[in-house]
């Protein structure tokens, strides 16, 4: 075995180990891995522990308050009686606006970046630029969006303003991750479409959207559940705090049927109804937070899961 | 016609290829294509056969500072398929490619072959299945999924997947037919499965195809072109080019001295 082992190393001449020494080193490098992984665990146990103490604390303080009349009363002055019925639906309308405004104009954008736009300098200047944005603290939105939408376009501090606000905030994770779906499909399958014919557009409307769509989905949900925690924007585009009203509701049952009147009506979100609850001396008050807050990270686990569970879904058919 | 393009189908004149970066791929590379016939390009790795044939049709204009020099010319009616005047997007409906690993699309069976109809917008449900049926069967897998069209592409195995991108290129009924390799990701009976159908094939169309495998330009091909360093060292029959080549070069090659 030695004797067999020794000609073998002589017979690559460059290693003179013996079988014993490349035993315990095998080991000795093996001990890299293990330390690794060791640490790895340790430190995503502390990250996924600080989550779950923060996420049980607030179920923990708001769990009295989770009960059906919280989503359906109005802030009220009395803690008891409060709910944050005008926040969630706000928060609703809000994203609405942010998905209708974000998602056309981000795929529109992805698609256009990744499949017509000329390489050069000017392309790379962009996509420098989008990935800068998608980096921006959020305030910087907030007071562009001042500047923009309540006061250039004299959209006022209404619910069409914060759901473009929170779609600029969107709009470069829509991108990037439009473009990431994008790069993901195969040179090979883009030339199979190009060898028998197609045009360009051809090629994006029935290969690259399709295949890309998965990932394009999953980045326009987890942008969605960035913005439906976003505060400070929001703040800073003036959202109200304090609001006993639902916005005019958009089909009524007369003429004309449709109505766009609560595109302008004022609102409240959810992270400014906890937000404003918090600031409150009255210590009731905080139990609402909580059971807000805990509230706000159910939805975006939620929406987090439906991502993952989509990607799962759509990418199954799809082998690459 | 001209009388010298009598069983020609298309003809590579003085060809050079430069590639973005400014490698000059190809020098001067002339070959015609024989009309029912299957013409092989053999040669080293890096030699430019595969950079040959995607000048046929116009793949190299996907990525943009590629340049061409010279003709490709497509008889009977004298198009330069490399002249600036022709959409690379009409020389592609007429000149087809089956790739050298299977890429069939991640949609059904029945829709990658109905994918070249749709892009020239045929409509008609009863004329999309009937090409679909007739290329499947013209590319010998229709027996084996004629009762599962609606079923992913993704679920054949490799030589079955391949059969169907030859039967996605067929549907339009091209001229020509470009295959890059197209046997080396294939178990060996797979392999003969595809051979079989290239030498079947060739009685409806033209065949180019390139091969790292000298065997299997000697099995299928009429003619055989050596290739070397972006050059066209050798063309003829292929029993000529197997048995008496004429450049010392080509000899050693496929003797198996050099490569």
């Amino acid at each position: 075995m030695e004797k067999i082992n020794q000609e073998n190393l002589n017979a690559q001449s460059t290693s003179s180990k013996t079988l014993e020494e490349v035993r315990s080193m095998i080991k000795a490098h093996k001990r890299n891995d293990l330390i690794f992984a060791s640490v790895g665990f340790v430190v995503i146990t502390l990250i996924l522990l600080t989550l779950l103490t923060l996420f049980i604390d607030l179920v923990i303080d708001g769990y009295p308050k989770i009960t059906y009349d919280f989503f359906t009363s109005f802030p009220s002055r009395r803690a008891a009686n409060a709910g944050i019925f005008s926040a969630w639906v706000g928060s609703s309308l809000v994203l609405l606006i942010t998905f209708l405004s974000a998602v056309p104009l981000g795929v529109a954008s992805g698609i256009y970046l990744e499949e017509y736009a000329p390489k050069n300098w000017f392309s790379d200047l962009i996509e420098v630029n989008v990935s800068n944005l998608a980096g921006v603290p959020s305030i910087i939105y907030g007071l562009l969006a001042l500047g923009l939408f309540v006061y250039g376009l004299k959209l006022g501090h209404t619910i069409v303003t914060a759901g473009l606000t929170l779609g600029l905030l969107m709009l470069p994770i829509v991108i990037v991750s439009t473009r990431e779906a994008i790069r993901s499909i195969p040179i090979a399958i883009r030339e199979a479409a190009y060898a028998v014919g197609a045009t360009k557009w051809q090629v994006v409307l029935h290969h690259v959207v399709q295949y890309s769509f998965g990932g394009i989905l999953t980045g326009v949900i987890i942008g969605m559940a960035r913005a439906i925690g976003e505060t400070a924007p929001v703040i800073t585009i003036g959202a109200l705090t304090f609001i006993a009203f639902l916005p005019p509701p958009p089909i009524s049952l007369s003429y004309p049927f449709i109505s766009f009147e609560w595109l302008q009506s004022s609102f409240t979100v959810l992270p400014i109804q906890m937000f404003n609850w918090l600031s409150r001396p009255d210590h009731a008050f905080h139990i609402n937070a909580a059971a807000t807050g805990a509230v706000i990270i159910v939805l975006t686990l939620i929406m987090n899961g439906t991502a993952i569970w989509l990607r799962y879904k759509i990418r199954k058919n799809i082998k690459w | 016609m001209a009388q010298n393009n009598l069983g020609i189908k298309a003809e590579a004149k003085d060809l050079n290829f430069y590639y973005a970066n400014g490698t000059q791929a190809l020098k001067n590379v002339s070959l015609p294509v024989h009309e029912n016939k299957i013409t092989a390009l053999i040669g080293p790795s890096g030699c430019g056969k595969s950079t040959f044939l995607r000048c046929f049709n116009r793949m190299h204009d996907l990525y943009p500072g590629n340049r061409y020099e010279g003709q490709i010319l497509l008889y009977p009616d004298n198009t330069n398929v490399l002249s600036k005047g022709v959409d690379p997007i009409e020389v592609r409906m007429r000149i087809s490619m089956v790739f050298q690993k299977p890429n069939p699309f991640p949609k059904s069976i029945y829709e990658n072959v109905a994918y070249g109809l749709r892009v020239r917008g045929e409509k008609s449900k009863v004329k999309i299945d009937e090409k679909v049926e007739e290329a499947l069967k013209g590319a010998s897998l229709w027996n084996e999924v004629k009762t599962r069209l609606n079923d992913l592409a993704f679920n054949l195995s490799g030589g079955q997947q391949q059969r169907l991108c030859i039967a996605r290129a067929l549907a339009t009924d091209p001229e020509i037919m470009l295959f890059d390799e197209p046997t080396s990701a294939l178990d060996p009976i797979a392999t003969v499965n595809i051979e079989e159908l290239m030498s079947t094939l060739k009685n409806k169309l033209s065949i180019l195809v390139v091969t790292h495998n000298m065997q299997q330009a000697a099995r299928i091909s009429d003619y055989t072109a050596y290739m070397y360093l972006g050059e066209m060292i050798e063309f003829d029959a292929t029993d000529k080019i197997f048995t008496n080549p004429s450049k010392k070069e080509t000899e050693d090659y496929i003797t198996g001295k050099f490569g």
